[in-house]
């Protein structure tokens, strides 16, 4: 079957099978690697996106799901080579490891800040909750999250 | 492997005649890892999530009327449920992580009848009812009556869920929902306690709810325990005492979260939990 979605605000049209998953569809088809897989079965976040806005994630969703939605993946983040507040954040409170889940962490850090613009520290960890760092950075990424809706909100970067 | 998307009930039961080997997706979080743990392939799936039908909620003759494809997100950022069925609010906001929410749907935690699914002991406790519909025509049945063991329900081949009809409870009534995990986010239950507590006038409790996750085959639900302490103030030897009969009646197992010793102890004592709200009431009281 052909899907027609959008992704990273470009209209595409993928001739793919209807139970692809939307990971391997990315990867494999795509080239975009910026989802990563790593449990495949919705444990870690590693492969999180955004469907219409919402964090989903692309290991537990099949490609014919994609179906006229808005999909945004951590490469269509930064706009050409101007990172995204949220990126720029991580970067500068060293929230950015081995970054294996930097992409997913970033994607759901733009899910929680579209909900809750001014978040707690506790509000952040709890939103990030599904999205696993394997070099435990979580502190300077929950410092990340918090920093970048400051920045949002009009403080100074 | 074909994917199909309904848009409507009328458009969904033809496509369950013409594959009656499908598979019915709602969010997929039990469904997609289930098929690739066991590498089942069943030869077409039917969507749930573009069914309009099954995605409402809105309030009907003093109940809620969750559509069973509302994912369990909504039921988190939903007004309504948060104010009047706080237990399920609880057990929503508890269950898996963000975007696991943002898929898994009620309906799909009902149909996976696992005896942690976190949505069933706050149905239990407020008396919901399953709307279950087929090419036939719909029925409706309690939950403790849809749900018949672990992984068991009373689903016909050929019928889906439709609709989960919760009654609103009276001004005044406390309910809530305390999970044990692991962990404190994406963490299946050790054990859980859903409790719907309808006060009297002198601040003892009235109608006593009680339903347990994760110690037993399925929802454990104890009417004795409820007897008990039916029209008593709810202090903490009195608790003690009906977490002494919840641990001995619950029914856990030993598992790789935990033993089932803890888990009869847990059952008892999260019943401690409802001291604090004696204190409350007589501090109302006074
Ligand atoms: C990482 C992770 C963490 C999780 N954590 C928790 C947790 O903390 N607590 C918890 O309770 N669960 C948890 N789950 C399990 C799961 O997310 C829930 O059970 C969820 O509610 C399932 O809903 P779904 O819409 O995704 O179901 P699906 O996977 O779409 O469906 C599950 C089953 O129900 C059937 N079905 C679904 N909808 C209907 C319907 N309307 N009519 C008839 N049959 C139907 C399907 O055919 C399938 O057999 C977790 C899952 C994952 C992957
Ligand atoms: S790879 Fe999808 S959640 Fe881990
Ligand atoms: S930075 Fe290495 S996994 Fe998070």
């Amino acid at each position: 079957m052909i899907v027609r979605f959008t992704l990273n605000g470009r209209d595409v049209a993928i001739e793919t099978t209807a139970d692809r998953r939307v990971v391997d569809l990315l990867r494999e088809d795509l080239g975009l690697t910026g989802a990563k897989e790593c449990c495949g079965a919705g444990e870690c976040g590693a492969c999180t996106i955004l469907v219409d806005g919402e964090s989903r994630l692309s290991c537990l969703l099949l490609a014919a799901q994609l179906e006229g939605r808005d999909v945004l993946t951590a490469e269509g983040v930064a706009a050409g080579d101007r990172l995204h507040v949220v990126q720029q954040a991580f970067v500068d409170c060293g929230a950015v490891q081995c970054g294996f889940c930097s992409p997913g962490m970033v994607l759901a850090t733009l899910d929680l800040l579209r909900r809750n613009p001014s978040p707690t520290r506790e509000e952040a960890r709890s939103a990030l909750s599904g999205n696993l760092c394997r070099c435990g950075n979580y502190q300077k990424i929950v410092d990340a999250a918090v920093e970048a809706a400051r920045r949002l909100n009009g403080g100074a970067g | 492997m074909e994917v199909f998307f309904p848009r409507t009930l009328a458009e969904l039961w033809p496509l369950k005649a013409a594959n009656p080997e499908s598979a019915v997706m709602a969010g997929g979080t039990d469904l997609l890892v289930r098929l690739r743990k066991t590498g089942e392939r069943p030869p077409a799936i039917i969507a749930l999530e573009r069914l309009a039908e099954l995605r409402r909620m809105s309030i009907e003759g003093g109940g809620l009327r969750i559509g069973a494809a509302v994912t369990i997100g909504e039921l988190a950022a939903s007004e309504i449920v948060r104010d009047a069925l706080p237990a399920l609010w609880q057990a929503a906001a508890a269950l898996g992580s963000p975007p696991v929410r943002h898929g898994a749907t009620v309906g799909g935690n009902m149909c996976t009848a696992s005896p942690a699914g976190d949505t069933l002991p706050p149905l239990y406790v407020y008396g919901a009812a399953v709307a279950v519909a087929g090419a036939a025509g719909c029925r409706r049945l309690p939950i403790g009556d849809f749900i018949l063991g672990p992984g068991r329900t009373s689903l016909a081949p050929g019928e889906i869920v439709t609709d989960i009809i919760v009654p609103l409870p009276t001004g005044g009534a406390f309910s809530a929902y305390y999970k044990v995990g692991k962990r404190r986010a994406m963490a299946i239950a050790v054990a859980s306690l859903a409790v719907c507590i309808v006060r009297t006038a002198d601040g003892a409790a009235g109608k006593v709810r009680l339903a347990w996750g994760s110690v037993g085959p399925t929802v454990i639900s104890l009417p004795a325990v409820e007897a008990f302490l039916a029209g008593k103030r709810l202090a903490p030897d009195v608790l003690r005492q009906a977490g002494a009969m919840a641990a001995a009646a619950v029914l856990p197992i030993d598992d790789v979260r935990a033993s089932a010793g803890y888990r009869r102890s847990l059952a008892g004592n999260l019943l401690l939990k409802l001291a604090a709200l004696g204190d409350d009431e007589q501090e109302d009281g006074r």
